[in-house]
């Protein structure tokens, strides 16, 4: 079984995010850019289904600028086969990426999409479910653990207030929550070797997909800013504000 | 034109995040219609119609809807939707699992987890983890949304006289199977709707040493939490993990013990009420965003900080 897994190239979890002066965005120019980390999982889980005999390849797909390259590399220096990346300066909302990416899983004809569960940059958490749509493909979001099982697919889920399992027909849409694996590092040698892997690219017109934005972004503005409190003395004092002043005890 | 929320549920009562979509859906169009998708859920619908504000309740009881499969579910809303100026939700797991597959059968973009409704096609939402705020405008004729509940009052969930309708058949898509629930029996709240937190992070030093949490937490009744550092160390499993690849949190009180405050930590926990934070080191970036600061050593304030609740508490 071919698996199908989509990345995307984020501002790095440990950058502190700044604002555009203009309102119009946040600032990406000169900052440390990576893996979003839901995808790294993803990544990961499609490697241990390699592993296991289950997966016979990994193709990795990106969209986006021309440096995804890089986090494509990234993924085929944990483990993943090839890669796709669909180029392009424009900004891609969740319902056109769905909309690429069902025209790439056609042509490939994965048994299987593993994405993040949501970017960590738009935090919109929808593309896997919205390519689950217009596939007419099953869902498995929020994954805790994934078994393929009697040729469909076992998914533990993560929901409020605890866990559900649900069987899925396959082919089908996974998006990975934290705690479905612990993603690797790519070593040197890895990273060498990945450097010759296949990795094509294609433009949305090549896709055929109108990606024109729906959603119109009017501002972006810095959360209000928090005020920073007061040292207290001793646990006494804490606790004395706590109950008197703040009044949350 | 009318809004269409969905009622989350489980075939018995409402959640109560629900009640905060209903809110929402007014402010984008003064007509809110419910819709109940459950499989012997007539106790639902009429919570559902005693919900204030509301005028209509559509019901459709079935065993496919029993436990809320996004596929059947969404199948269902796309065809129900059809004629709404809005369909909503709260931005819970259910929420998220199914609101992005009705948009995608619909052909529309997703708003999702949104804190405030500006105008019907207008609406705020936190980007990076709430390090940015960003305004929005959809140019869908269908606008499908996702509610924050902890950013909309909850609608009175009585008063209300809406009239109770079947909602039109729809066809199982037949792609899933509900297998089985675990939900955790924890003495504790959950850590997403705790009103209190206590979180550790890598000062804590070993798992070994969260215990000392736990006293702290069974008296304010708090969930525990951690900093993606002590995850990363190994002192506690993942799901405990606050911050912006964990869980976003927003209780009432926040106390961060031995956590330094890094970036990723800050995303999941600044928009806390009151938060108090117990470091050493008076420099740790957490006091920048701390009501209380306490520079301490953990291991000596903790257990006074017990000894202090108890005596305060009684």
């Amino acid at each position: 079984m071919k698996v199908l897994v989509a990345v995307k190239r984020v501002i790095d979890y440990n950058v502190k995010v700044r604002v555009k002066a203009d309102g119009t965005g946040v600032e990406t120019a000169n900052v440390k850019m990576s893996m979003n980390p839901f995808d790294e999982i993803a990544v990961e889980e499609a490697i241990r289904l390699k592993e296991a005999g289950v997966a016979s390849e990994i193709v990795v797909v990106s969209m986006g600028v021309q440096q995804c390259q890089e986090t494509i590399r990234t993924a085929l220096a944990m483990g993943a086969d090839r890669g796709i990346l669909v180029q392009t300066d424009q900004v891609l909302e969740p319902l056109a990426i769905a909309k690429m990416l069902k025209v790439i899983v056609e042509r490939e004809q994965p048994g299987l999409v593993i994405l993040g569960k949501q970017a960590i940059d738009g935090d919109h958490s929808q593309t896997g479910q919205m390519l689950a749509a217009l596939l007419g493909w099953a869902q498995g979001t929020f994954a805790y653990k994934l078994e393929p099982k009697d040729g469909g697919l076992e998914v533990t889920r993560e929901i409020d207030g605890g866990l559900e399992t649900v069987r899925l027909r396959t082919p089908a849409v996974i998006t990975t929550d934290l705690r479905l694996n612990e993603p690797r590092f790519a070593s040197l040698p890895n990273i060498m070797k990945a450097k010759k892997k296949p990795l094509d690219v294609v433009g949305p017109d090549d896709l055929g997909v109108d990606i024109a934005a729906r959603v119109k972004v009017l501002k972006v503005v810095e959360p209000p800013k928090r005020q920073g409190g007061v040292k207290v003395a001793d646990v006494a004092a804490l606790v004395e504000k706590l109950k008197n002043e703040a009044k949350v005890i | 034109m009318s809004a269409l929320v969905l009622v989350e549920h489980d075939n018995a009562a409402l959640v109560a995040a629900t009640l905060n979509a209903v809110t929402a859906a007014k402010q984008m169009d003064s007509d809110v219609h419910l819709l109940v998708a459950g499989s012997g859920c007539d106790a639902v619908a009429k919570a559902a119609a005693a919900v204030a504000g509301v005028s209509k309740v559509l019901v459709a009881d079935a065993p496919a809807y029993g436990n809320a499969l996004a596929e059947p579910l969404a199948a269902l809303m796309a065809k129900v939707g059809r004629g709404y100026s809005h369909i909503v939700a709260a931005a819970t797991k259910q929420g998220k699992n199914v609101l992005p597959r009705v948009a995608a059968l619909l052909d529309v973009s997703a708003v999702t987890d949104i804190i405030a409704v500006e105008s019907a096609d207008t609406f705020v939402r936190p980007i990076y983890a709430g390090n940015a705020i960003a305004t929005v405008q959809s140019g869908d004729a269908i606008k499908v949304v996702s509610v924050r509940s902890t950013a909309f009052e909850a609608a009175a969930d009585s008063g209300g006289g809406a009239s109770v309708e079947p909602a039109e058949a729809v066809a199982d898509p037949g792609l899933s199977e509900f297998l089985g629930q675990d939900l955790t029996k924890s003495e504790r709240p959950e850590l997403t709707s705790a009103r209190v937190v206590v979180s550790g992070g890598r000062g804590m030093g070993s798992g070994e040493n969260f215990k000392l949490l736990e006293g702290i937490a069974d008296r304010l009744n708090a969930a525990i939490g951690a900093s993606r550092a002590a995850v990363d160390a190994g002192f506690v499993p993942n799901d405990y993990q606050v911050g912006q690849t964990g869980k976003v949190v927003a209780p009432d009180l926040y106390i961060a013990v031995g956590i330094s405050g890094a970036i990723q930590h800050l995303a999941g926990m600044k928009e806390s009420k009151v938060i108090v934070a117990i470091n050493k080191d008076e420099e740790a970036p957490i006091f920048q965003v701390a009501d209380y600061g306490l520079v301490a050593d953990l291991f000596k304030a903790v257990p006074e900080l017990e000894a202090e609740l108890n005596k305060a508490l009684g």
